[in-house]
Parts: C-alpha cells; structure tokens; sequence
C-alpha cells in the first residue's frame, strides 16, 4: 500500500487522518497516486490538481524522501520506498504569506 | 419572539448562530475551519437546505450542502467549467487577461426549489445548478452578451457578487459584478442586458459609459421588484424602473461609499447603508460605527448608533456582510472586518453585539425560522 500525508485543511475535508493508505498499480507516479487519492476521497477532487488542466496548484508542494517532488513530472516513477509504502507522500500547503 | 439562524462566513471557517428571542444566541461553529467561507445561503423553499461556499488560495474551492439546518453537511461540486473558451477579459492595467475561475463569491438558492441554485463566481460568470450543487453549468449569456472582453476587476478581483431575483416573475432577475455593473435578465438567464444608465464613476475614461462600474451590491424589496437600490463604489443609487434609469439618493450622508445595502423586511422605502470613509481608507466614517436609514427610500439619512461603537473604531463591513430578517419588528445583522456580529431586533434603532472576536467576517445571512 502506498502511504499519503495530507495537510490539516484536507484531513478536515476528507473527514480522515493525517495518514492515508492507497492501493495503486505500478509504476507508481503522482498522476497514479492522486488519481486513486481522489477516488477514495472524492472531496479532495480539485484540491491539489486543477480539475482541467491536471496541473499542480500553485501552493501545494509535493515532498518524499527528503527530495521537492512538485515539479517532477507526473507520470515520472517515484522513489522505491514510495512505491514500496516505506516512506509516504507528503502533500504540504505551502507556506505563504506573514 | 420568533426563531432565526444566522450563517456567518468569516476568513477561517463559518459559524452558525442560532436564537429563539433575538437576545440570547448560541454560535455553533467554526464548520470548516481555517478555510475562507465567502458566503452561505439557505434555501427560501426549505430552510434546512443551505449552500456554502468554502475555499483556500492553496486547496481550491469547494461547495458545501446541508439539508439539515447546518448539523451536518455534504461536500458536493465544485467544477465551474465555463462555457467555451472563455477569452480574455481587460487586467488592471488595460492589457487582455486570460479568464480563469478562481472562487465562488456568492450562492443564491432558488425561490421555489432548493435542488436549484445559482452561484456567482470570480472570474465574473453566473453558473447553475439544478441538482442541489453536485454539477453546475454557466450561463454564458451573461458573459458574452457582448462587453464581457472590457469588464475589468475590482479591487477584491472580477467577482460576480450579488443575484437578485424578482419573486413576481422567475425568468428575471439581475446580477452585479465588480467592475461592470448590473445586468438584467427576462428570460431565466439566457439573455443579458446591461442596465447602468445614470451611473457615473469618475474612475472610468468615460464616466457614464454603459458598462464598468463597481456596483457593490444591490437590493430590492420582493414586494416591489422595480424599485432597486445600490451601493455603488461611490454614491447611494435607485432605480424605479427595474434597472433602467438610475438617479442618486446620496443626500445627507458623511460618505457615500461602502459595501452592503439592505431593504427593510416590511416598509419598501426603508434602506440601510454602513458609510465607509473612501475607497483608500477602507473603515467606517470618521472612526464611528453607524448603521444609516432612510425611511423616504433614500436622500434624507439618521444614524443608527445606540449599542454601536463611536470613538476609535476602524472596521469595515463587507458587501455581502449584512442581512435582514422577516420579523416584526424587523431585525438586522451585519459582521465587520474586526470579527464583531452586531444584531437589532428593533429596525437598527438599537444594537447587541452577538459575537466579539470572530476571525474577519466575509458574509451574514439570516433565516428567520417561525
């Protein structure tokens, strides 16, 4: 099972814990993982992804294994340990503002 | 006595205050906390139907829907396809700006059918739904009646903020957008016209042009749908002729901008204004909070102060921010921008603070439930 970290606003919205677990096909990809993350959680369609586009929102990042995975492509294979649920996804609203 | 529900959206989450008598309330709340909660509306047909728009500039936008007076609620849709390509639209500084959706500013359930509801959305566009907000469609006769390409955004951006209906006739109503004015349709949205004649914004290269004034809010009393009252950027505006003709009701004023306009529940010519002090100096005139009412439907104003504060007070009060009940007599609310929700259950003529320290609030909208 692969292993998913949501920020605080999204745990409220998918009414769920911080840490989430996923069945998904490899090669595990973002596209593959957030395609099964909205699946289960159909209120987080949208939510970290354009709902047209597929593209990243602006202020979401994407973290795992120590690397910035938010500009990775998304159909690009993640770290093993990802693929294998040794390390999670993180999915962090990125800091902004004062 | 008499039963009422406010829905206060504020910038981190909605609260629901509920009273039996108008005095003594009970706030339940904060519902989606930490997410902006631009507006809630319940529906007219049945009030335990209420639609909330929630959103974050880092998670997007959602819909929220209770069908039990706010207990629980479902997250229902919340993609806002518009119609086509969508163009571009004029950018602050004059240049084409791509169209792109950004939040649901305002939700207004139908008169009749609370599966139906409209929402006002920024980019400016009117979008429908007649499955209680699971799907919604645009109607792009509004955008592209023809002036859609000049319309320009407001300081708060290019919001579609008010949807008036007129409860005589359900094929019309009106909306208002920052910055671009009223438009009016006959046809339950198909056609769009725009109906400014008379308004005059000093900010525009031609100030009495047809289309690009920041309207911020409308009003009208469901008993007399022709007679429409504004708060436009600058000047207190009516119309007697359903949006045709505007002529400026301003009169004794200290300061003719502001935010939220709203009519009296049971007297037509009775409206109410929160004077701002300018456009660059976004709180209330001369550091006190008053509540102005016409009672001549504009031109001659009193202020309404009693249980407001009147020395160093520097808060606003948002378009969307101030509602009234259908009691008698009359109640109003409003919310400001310092967190405070201000209640009078005697026409404005005195005023109890119902909350103190809420986070800034966005939206109040009432139901008066017996």
């Amino acid at each position: 099972m692969i292993r998913v970290r949501l920020p605080y606003q999204l745990t409220k919205l998918a009414k769920t814990s911080d840490e989430v677990e996923l069945d998904v096909e490899p090669p595990v990809t973002l596209r593959r993982i957030l395609d099964a993350l909205e699946k289960e959680y159909p209120p987080l369609r949208g939510t970290t992804r354009d709902y047209l586009t597929g593209r990243r929102r602006a202020m979401v990042r994407f973290f795992a294994c120590g690397q910035d995975l938010s500009d990775v492509d998304m159909d690009t294979p993640l770290p093993q340990d990802v693929a294998e649920g040794r390390e999670p996804l993180r999915i962090v609203g990125a800091i902004a503002g004062g | 006595m008499g039963k009422v529900r406010l829905l206060v959206g504020t910038q981190k989450g909605a609260f629901v205050f509920t009273s039996d008598n108008r005095k003594d309330w009970k706030i339940d709340g904060p519902h989606f906390a930490g997410w902006e909660i631009y507006h809630a509306k319940g529906s007219p047909a049945d009030p335990d139907w209420i639609y909330l728009s929630q959103s974050t500039g880092w998670f997007g936008q959602q819909v929220q829907r209770s069908t039990d007076g706010g207990k629980t609620w479902e997250t229902v849709g919340n993609e806002f396809p518009y119609e086509g390509d969508p163009g571009t639209h004029k950018w602050y500084d004059g240049s084409p700006h791509p169209w792109e959706f950004k939040r649901v500013w305002h939700l207004e359930p139908s008169l009749d059918n609370p599966e139906v509801v409209y929402a006002g959305v920024e980019d400016a566009a009117l979008f429908k739904s007649e499955d209680g907000g699971k799907s919604w469609y645009e109607l792009p006769g509004l955008r592209n009646h023809g002036s859609g390409n000049d319309w320009q955004p407001g300081a708060g951006g290019m919001c579609l903020h008010t949807i008036l209906m007129d409860p005589q006739n359900h094929d019309r109503m009106w909306v208002a957008i920052s910055a671009a004015g009223v438009f009016r349709t006959e046809d339950g949205g198909k056609t769009w016209k725009p109906v400014n004649k008379g308004l005059h914004s000093d900010f525009m290269p031609e100030p009495e042009a047809e289309v690009g004034h920041c309207v911020h809010r409308i009003d009208a009393h469901p008993t007399r749908p022709d007679t429409l009252y504004m708060q436009k950027h600058y000047d207190i505006m009516r119309s007697d002729d359903g949006g045709d003709t505007w002529y400026e009701v301003s009169g004794n004023l200290p300061s003719d901008f502001g935010f939220p306009i709203a009519v009296h529940a049971h007297e037509p010519e009775t409206i109410y204004v929160i004077p701002i002090e300018s456009d660059s100096l976004h709180y209330v005139a001369e550091g006190r909070l008053r509540v102005y009412r016409s009672r001549t439907g504009g031109n001659e104003w009193e202020a309404l102060t009693n249980g407001l504060p009147q020395e160093h007070c520097y808060v606003n009060v948002l378009r969307d921010a101030m509602a009234v009940d259908q009691l008698d007599p009359c109640g109003l609310y409003f919310g400001t921008t310092g967190g405070q929700v201000y209640a009078s259950a005697d026409s404005g003529d005195s005023w109890q603070a119902i909350a103190s320290n809420l986070p800034k609030v966005l939206s109040v909208e009432v139901q008066t439930l017996d």
